[in-house]
């Protein structure tokens, strides 16, 4: 941790020549009077994007964002103000700026926090140039070839490589500065096949907080074209999806998407503490059926939707959402937290330093239960087997949540068949999980796409789950 | 003035990463900066709940050595950042393929003519005026209906900024404008359900925005009236698609029309120019110089000017929505839609969403949609939705917990007809769109 907060201060504070000591001073002004809490957050993004379409490597880009944010908390009140110059003169005018959300706030210090003690979660190498430029587009061009020779029905190839540095710096009330240095990589295969007139396509990306290296190791960029690949010629013979509620298996990994969209959202800290989750008030009540058990843990290594620590410098957690079909608790971040009188869980979670913190979700997964997948597929006699998703979203205040299935199947007499068009499925959040009657041994966590928006800000989350029966789920499809 | 003085900073620096470009071995080369300022307030029972001050820079720039193209982009405007963007842009183009479509588009298509399109209206209001404003907003909606028991706030926003686009072809121009808007979301109870609406107004001139009260009685209406939403059995039935979620399907329309889908072949509009894409009585016209619109810009992202456009007639697709590079590459010219279409605009009829119930006597009235199930290979569409259930062209119950579903190339086929009731809160102004028959999906 000591290494990380070196790291970060070298690469925001040193080519700025801003010193400990004037981060001190703008502090004490931000804190000072009526007021509950503020901070600092420094951050300086490198972001790289390699684009190879019709088999050339189309397009390129580099960007750097870096910037600093200046928040006071007062109450229920937040003020935030920002510059994209980090510069003290920049700050106290930032800190002048927000100070005047305190003018009616109460003077009701919280007790000073102590630094959080925590440790990396992934390696602090440079993903940019963890290989050489060469190397990255020899690679994409690579794979463009071997993707284009599984098949002769592939019209396009689209490959998509992202790799982003962080590096973060956060100043608290009473506590010395916090940092950390966040590597985030994606990959991302995209092609269509045609056959007979008839066009589909397959997609399959993955990602890690880790570098490149992480696609080359396994061969698992060629994984993901293979999966893609094997998408879209399955589509090619899709029948129109039933319509109506039916039972539903969805599959293991991305498939937890279900609980990202159907509770996660409901238990994020603010909606619970504005009343305004369908979730409200619930804590203690039975929300699932006794076989799930579902938590947010920002604490696995490596994962797209870890964070060693959270952008309020609280250190992430395994928070246990639901434990055996009860609900247990919700997801903070600092301000909600204390006006709920809880703990924060390591969930405040920010898209950049020009945007305020919210709680959010890190990973989301339900643990593993004990039926078989197989014996799952076998158990229904009518429904649909759910493989792969796209999208989805949740209305909070009424649990309405919808998300998209891109590969799916019919089960008919306990046997996977037809595979069927994509469809949305919808549900309420509140009661989906009543209807788990089998839970699989097999958990799997996504392959490392996941993003989340919230109000706005976008940020990098992961989930997952076994396979999993769900008793009645409505599928939108087209065949009534 | 102050504004001016800005304009031809901003300028100069274009003009300094078009030259560091040029220094650095660049054939050719564009650039692109934006400075925003604004302010933003939300206030939740009656109280100020969040205040932020907005004030951010970027600047892009991309560079050809020959046909190879490389970006990059950052917010430090410094004169150090200058030279570093452009020569991280200079050191990707090295990577980048030679790709004979890339390049800057035909000097002659770029605007030559700047006439003011009305877009700047700085809003000077103060952080406490914006405060008052918006729990005017949220008391309106709070006091509507007994139902009403909680809200999510309502906030005013007010942005102003200025962007400037350059290229090595000669073309330098910038431009300031300004959008604000107040927004309101509240929740009702009844009966232990929990359903929360919102409604919004947004303008390039404040004075152009709608009454405080108007938008939190709007906002407390929406909510009152979803109150009670069951699921419907699953059918087919006739869908009227209200004005403020119409433009999202004529905005899947335009994706299916656009260069980057069309060459990629991941459109279901493949090969469809002059022929019959809508009924014969649909028109598609896109405005972009209409004064003090949302929409309105002069010149597209690369600065090819922008012109009125008849996009479809009597149902008929008369173009694509092209860029210099997807022009490139279907062998066509640009059309001026870098970046996109501008005030789009779908012809209406003489009927209101009123009408539009009757017309439609026994079917479903969507007002909201969820999730993205719109598969834009294919035009198979499956999506959330909630709304009202309407029998001989009246509202009978408000219904959620559904999907509705079919294929827009069949959809937009089977337009009935499309509202005099138009939204121009967006950048697609549409009225409310009644379709045939779609399938729903339900308890």
């Amino acid at each position: 941790m000591d290494n990380l907060l070196h790291l970060a201060k070298q690469a925001i504070l040193v080519p700025t020549g801003i010193q400990e000591s004037d981060i001190h001073r703008v502090m004490d002004q931000l804190i000072s009077g009526t007021v509950d809490d503020g901070d600092i957050y420094f951050q300086s993004s490198h972001a790289e994007s390699w684009v190879l379409e019709d088999g050339i490597i189309r397009e390129g880009s580099h960007s750097i964002e870096q910037g600093a944010g200046v928040r006071v908390l007062s109450g229920e009140k937040t003020g935030l103000a920002y510059s994209d110059k980090i510069e003290i003169s920049e700050l106290l005018a930032a800190t002048k700026n927000v100070k005047a959300i305190a003018r009616q706030g109460q003077n009701a210090k919280i007790a000073l926090p102590s630094r959080p003690s925590y440790s990396p979660l992934y390696s602090s190498v440079n993903p940019l140039s963890s290989i050489t430029d060469q190397q990255k587009v020899d690679f994409l061009r690579q794979l463009d070839s071997r993707t284009r020779q599984l098949d002769s029905r592939i019209e396009q190839v689209i490959i998509s490589l992202v790799g982003v540095q962080e590096h973060i710096l956060i100043a608290n009330q009473g506590s010395s500065l916090v940092g950390d240095v966040r590597p985030l990589v994606r990959l991302n295969v995209s092609v269509i096949v045609e056959e007979n007139g008839r066009r589909e396509q397959g997609g399959m990306g993955g990602g890690a907080r880790s570098d490149y290296n992480y696609f080359l190791d396994q061969d698992r960029a060629f994984s993901y074209a293979q999966e893609a690949v094997r998408q879209a010629l399955v589509n090619l013979e899709a029948i129109p999806a039933p319509a109506g509620s039916m039972t539903v298996v969805l599959g293991s990994g991305w498939p937890g998407i279900l609980l990202h969209e159907a509770i996660g959202h409901g238990l994020e800290g603010d909606f619970n503490r504005k009343g305004t989750s369908a979730f409200s008030g619930r804590v203690g009540e039975r929300v699932a059926s006794s076989l799930c058990t579902v938590v947010d843990d920002g604490t696995l290594v490596d994962r797209r939707g870890s964070l060693s620590v959270d952008d309020e410098g609280t250190a992430t957690q395994c928070t246990t959402l639901i434990e055996d079909g009860i609900l247990k608790g919700y997801m903070q971040d600092k301000l909600n937290a204390r006006l709920m009188g809880v703990k924060p869980t390591g969930n405040g979670r920010r898209e950049s330093y020009a945007c305020t913190p919210m709680p959010r979700m890190t990973n989301t997964y339900m643990l593993p239960g004990e039926s078989e997948p197989e014996e799952i597929i076998a158990s229904v006699q009518n429904g649909l087997y759910a493989k792969n998703f796209g999208g989805g979203q949740v209305d909070i205040t009424s649990g309405k949540f919808v998300f998209s299935a891109s590969e799916a199947y019919l089960i008919e007499n306990g046997k996977i068949t037809q595979p069927v068009k994509g469809a949305t499925l919808i549900g309420n959040g509140p009661d989906v999980l009543t209807r788990v009657s089998m839970v699989g041994n097999d958990l799997e966590l996504d392959s490392g796409v996941g993003t989340c928006g919230k109000e706005g800000q976008s940020v990098p989350v992961g989930v997952g789950q076994p396979t999993l029966k769900i008793d009645a789920l409505t599928v939108g499809g087209t065949d009534v | 003035m102050q504004t001016e003085q800005e304009l031809i900073r901003l300028e100069t620096i274009i003009n300094d990463l078009l030259d560091e470009a040029k220094k650095q071995g660049a054939s050719n080369a564009d650039a692109g900066l934006s400075v925003d300022n604004g302010l933003s307030v939300n206030v939740r029972l009656g109280d100020v709940e969040t205040i932020e001050h907005h004030c951010s820079q970027g600047l892009g720039v991309s560079v050809y050595f020959g046909q190879k193209k490389g970006s990059a982009n950052s917010t430090d405007l410094s004169a150090k950042s200058i030279k570093e963007t452009v020569t991280a842009a200079c050191s990707i183009a090295r990577y980048a393929s030679e790709d004979q479509y890339a390049g800057l588009p035909d000097p002659a298509r770029l605007a030559t003519e700047f006439k003011d399109l009305d877009l700047y209206h700085p809003w000077d209001i103060s952080a406490d005026d914006a405060i008052d404003l918006a729990i005017n907003c949220e008391d309106t909606a709070r006091q509507y209906h007994a139902d009403i028991n909680n809200s999510e706030g309502a906030s005013v926003d007010s942005y102003s900024g200025i962007r400037v686009y350059g290229n090595s072809l000669g073309f330098l121009h910038g431009y300031a404008s300004t959008r604000h808007s107040i927004s309101c979301s509240v929740l009702g109870e009844r009966n232990g359900d929990m359903e929360r609406d919102y409604w919004y107004s947004v303008a390039r001139d404040q004075k152009n925005l709608d009454s405080f009260e108007l938008i939190g009685e709007k906002a407390a209406q929406r909510t009152v009236q979803r109150l009670g939403a069951r699921s419907l059995s699953s059918r087919k039935c006739p869908v009227l698609y209200s004005a403020e979620i119409a433009s999202g399907l004529i905005g899947s329309f335009l994706g299916a029309i656009s260069g980057g889908s069309l060459y990629r072949k991941s459109s279901f509009l493949l090969d469809s120019l002059e022929t019959q894409v809508f009924p014969d009585f649909i028109n598609l016209y896109e405005q972009p110089h209409l004064l003090g619109a949302l929409g309105s810009a002069l010149y597209d992202a690369e600065g090819v000017a922008t012109q009125a456009n008849k996009i479809v007639t009597d149902g008929i697709l008369n173009t694509y929505l092209l860029s210099s590079y997807s022009a490139r590459k279907l062998g066509m010219q640009t059309t001026g839609h870098a970046g996109g279409v501008r005030n789009l605009c779908i012809s209406a009829g003489d009927k209101n969403l009123e009408q539009l119930l009757k017309n439609m006597d026994t079917g479903l009235l969507v007002t909201e949609l969820m999730g993205q199930g719109v598969n834009p290979v294919t035009g198979d569409y499956s999506r959330g939705a909630a709304g009202f259930w309407v029998e001989q062209g009246v509202v009978q119950y408000p219904v959620q917990e559904i999907t509705i579903a079919g294929n827009l190339k069949d959809m937009f086929q089977h337009i009935l007809a499309v509202g005099n009731d138009i939204d121009y809160r967006g950048n697609i102004r549409s009225g409310s769109i009644l379709i045939e028959e779609m399938a729903i999906a339900g308890e």
